[in-house]
């Protein structure tokens, strides 16, 4: 309860107040719903005290490190939300008018809401690292250091749609993985032969993997603490800005910092960033359009590099 | 310092043939001498040292910072292994002695400086990557001149276990230090054993010793290759081809090793008769120093056999958690296949658009925050809690005053050392200090003679350690002491004056 005392522009006797009413109503409350037919109400009054509940499950869902099991208001609303459909439409509606996305319901996310993209409570690459509004290169090691981060939190496909599936990553482990893709992809330009060095003045069209292959790793500072500018301290602060998020939650401090996945971050990365993320490639006409159907192989692109001939059961399948 | 610290400009000065119609050289004309341009860059910042050394304040031109540039990159080179890379103040530290060497007159502080000063050089602290950029022009396919950037680093920080940073060198490091190396491991490796047991045949150790270190290097450098591939298996089964190209290397790595050991254990024993054997004490010492290489061999070979065995079980573990997880129903998107794997290859541009759409709705939300005044007032004014999370009070402890039972004082032990402060030249005879003792303190004489029996075998090797400049000493020339309290021999004591620096320099060299 404490995350919910310190939500702002609530006061603590408004919440008392709408605690005691909302011990009341769940006495009383099933009958009431069960006489009224649900969607009957969809075009007359919409009582007060409803639209009350239904911003406190979305304000619920503001909080994303707050889980349903812990929380016996916010389990009961859940029920609420799945029981009754006009409940489920207002809440909905409220989460909407916020600029709210609704990824899912369920006792496991809860009120799993992401931010739309021009909504007060979406994060701006500017507010995120200041560095990355001035320069391009810092701008795409941060957004890649998330895009990686999810990538090794669900390496296969069927992680990201196994509901019970739980990744797990590390710092190190991150930076190591896209590291090692680097490589390979600076071994095939020289197989074929390429000259990757960048022309001089034309920052914007150096190869992608160049700029996170020759940013240092580590580096030693004076207080002891990880150089924010190298790419473990880019990963270090995704991953520290995601359990912050309610997306991970540190495990140990092996390997710079072990975390695993919660619901939220594979509803996330499933429904929200990586469509986004592949509609730009579509439209950069990076992948070709796929058929919609799930395959256990990488898309042929992926398929050079990650060793055609390797036999192993992915690849039989 | 800007990203550009070391910018070094190869430009080709091109003789425009007479011919115009005929195409500009291509790219392939171009390859080789692009690649001799970059090989030319990396030794550079070594160069760009000795030239801003002056821009150090102080002078700093007695200092040889190239050299010491080349010693700091053989150090780490020579300090990697499996796991983790070579520790920046051991290298420091490390480097000492040869700066010492260079300027013996001044002060350790300054060497250290130095020391640190290259280093932290070699590294580009400074710069946001942390590397070098060199600028070189090239013909593309069209036949226009273009100048590309070269990024490379020498000497890189990675991190350890433990949160720590280490030092580890790149391959273009390795590539300016040892030279010509753009060539195939294996083959090098044959090359140099062989040169190495010719050379031992001819009794020409100081170029054996040369080659057993190139040797080593390569060691190294092979390890390393190793290393990645091993690493590559434990995060990605799929990434490495453990059908043919892996278990293939494995056999020929153990075959490999196998071989070597038995060869370097036939040139250990060679270059031991070769030590036992030789006259010259040059030859003795480099020979004793050839077998410390080859044994560090042997300890690098076994270890990389012992990763060798380990890497198969490795792999059939992982393919067991990789590859028998239950299928889902349902499939989503290929992170790693249809997103990350084709951003890496766009222009930094392009992959920006993409990054930035995951980026924006793959990181949640953030409540913004809504201060109300009245909150504020109330924050400020609430009076701090009582910090009864502290627990009870601490009982003052009943601490017993120990008795002062030394057998001297602080003032007795200070006029015997006052005594016993001998010039080096001017030793003296026991009975004599003793005489002079009594006449200050009754009881002086005693701690005397306790002190000279002490330097009677003066641990001259913890001295030399520890880099103490006088060392204490007493021999007994079989005079009797005649005195009414005390018997025995009559010691000479007296002072030795220690060369430290020379002994540390000694040490160091012949490790």
């Amino acid at each position: 309860m404490t995350d919910a005392d310190t939500e702002p522009g609530v006061a603590p006797e408004e919440r008392a107040a709408e605690a005691e009413h909302a011990g009341a109503r769940e006495r009383t409350e099933p009958p009431a719903a069960s006489e009224r037919p649900p969607g009957e109400r969809g075009g007359g009054a919409v009582a007060p005290a409803d639209a009350a509940d239904a911003a406190r499950l979305v304000a619920f869902g503001l909080q994303p490190k707050l889980l349903p099991a812990r929380d016996a208001e916010y389990a009961q609303l859940l029920r609420r939300h799945r029981d009754d459909p006009a409940f489920a439409r207002l809440s909905d509606a409220v989460a909407a008018g916020l600029g709210l996305v609704v990824l899912e319901v369920s006792d496991r996310a809860g009120m799993a809401v992401t931010a739309g993209e021009d909504s007060v409570f979406a994060v701006r690459m500017g507010d995120y690292a200041r560095r990355a509004t001035a320069d391009s290169a810092d701008r795409f090691l941060h957004g890649l250091a998330h895009l990686a981060v999810a990538a090794m939190a669900f390496p296969r496909p069927q992680d990201l749609a196994d509901d019970g599936y739980i990744g797990r990553v590390s710092v190190h482990g991150v930076d190591t993985f896209v590291r090692q893709v680097c490589r390979k992809l600076e071994e095939r330009a020289t197989e074929r032969g390429e000259n990757t060095d960048p022309a001089s003045g034309a920052p914007q069209l150096e190869a992608a993997w160049r700029v996170y292959a020759r940013r240092s790793a580590t580096g030693a500072t004076k207080d002891a603490r990880r150089l924010a500018g190298s790419t473990t301290g880019i990963i270090g602060k995704a991953v520290a800005f995601l359990v912050d998020s309610g997306f991970l939650q540190r495990t140990s401090d092996d390997a710079g910092g072990t975390y695993r996945t919660t619901a939220r971050y594979q509803l996330q990365v499933r429904d929200s960033s990586s469509s986004a993320a592949l509609t730009e490639l579509l439209s950069l006409g990076v992948v070709p359009v796929g058929d919609g159907r799930p395959s256990l192989l990488p898309p042929e692109d992926a398929d050079a590099e990650l060793a055609p001939d390797a036999g192993l059961p992915f690849f039989s399948q | 310092m800007s990203v550009r610290a070391h910018t070094v400009s190869i430009v080709t000065e091109q003789h425009v043939p007479a011919i115009r119609e005929s195409p500009a050289p291509g790219p392939a004309a171009d390859e080789g001498l692009a690649r001799r341009l970059r090989a030319l860059a990396c030794t550079a910042p070594l160069h760009d040292l000795d030239a801003r050394k002056a821009n150090l304040a102080g002078e700093y031109g007695a200092y040889a910072m190239a050299e010491v540039a080349l010693a700091a990159i053989d150090l780490v080179t020579l300090h990697m292994d499996f796991d983790t890379g070579a520790d920046h103040e051991e290298i420091v530290a490390r480097l000492l002695p040869r700066v010492a060497a260079q300027a013996r007159e001044r002060t350790t502080t300054e060497h250290e400086r130095v020391a640190r000063w290259v280093l932290e050089n070699l590294l580009n602290v400074g710069s946001v990557d942390r590397g070098f950029r060199a600028v070189y022009g090239t013909f593309d396919i069209d036949g226009a001149y273009v100048r590309r950037d070269y990024d490379f680093k020498l000497i890189e920080e990675v991190p350890g276990p433990g949160g720590g940073v280490y030092l580890r060198t790149t391959d273009e490091a390795v590539n300016v230090l040892v030279g010509a190396l753009d060539t195939d491991v294996t083959s090098a490796q044959i090359a140099a054993e062989v040169k190495l047991e010719v050379l031992i045949n001819r009794g020409r150790l100081a170029d054996a010793q040369l080659a057993a270190e190139q040797a080593r290097y390569r060691t190294v450098q092979y390890a390393e290759t190793l290393r990645r591939t091993l690493e590559a298996t434990r995060r990605d089964v799929r990434a490495v081809d453990w059908l043919d190209t892996v278990p293939d290397m494995i056999t020929e790595a153990l075959d490999h090793v196998a071989d070597r050991y038995r060869h370097e254990n036939a040139i250990l024993t060679n270059i031991r008769r070769a030590r036992d054997e030789s006259e010259e004490a040059g030859h003795r010492r480099r020979a004793a120093e050839l077998v410390d290489i080859v044994k560090d061999c042997i300890r690098r070979h076994t270890q990389l056999q012992s990763r060798l065995l380990e890497a198969g079980p490795l792999f059939r573990a992982e393919q067991d958690r990789q590859a028998f997880a239950p299928a889902a129903a349902r499939v989503g998107v290929d992170v790693f296949g249809q997103l990350l794997a084709p951003v890496l290859p766009q222009p930094l541009e392009s992959a920006v658009r993409a990054t930035d759409a995951f980026f924006t709705h793959g990181t949640g939300l953030r409540t913004p925050n809504a201060v109300r005044l009245g909150d504020l007032i109330e924050l400020l004014v609430t009076p701090p809690a009582p910090r009864e999370h502290l627990g009870a009070e601490m009982p003052e402890p009943d601490l017993v005053a120990t008795p002062d039972d030394s057998r001297f004082s602080a003032e007795q032990f200070e006029a015997a050392t006052e005594l016993l402060d001998l010039p080096a030249d001017a030793p003296r005879r026991l009975s004599g200090l003793l005489a002079d003792a009594a006449r200050r303190d009754p009881d002086l004489p005693h701690l005397l003679v306790l002190l000279a029996a002490h330097a009677a075998s003066p641990p001259v090797g913890t001295a030399y350690r520890q880099g103490e400049q006088r060392l204490l000493f007493a021999v007994d020339d079989g005079t009797e002491l005649d005195h009414p309290d005390f018997g025995g021999a009559d010691l000479i004591v007296g002072t030795a004056l220690l060369d430290a620096a020379g002994m540390a320099a000694d040490r160091t060299e012949a490790p």
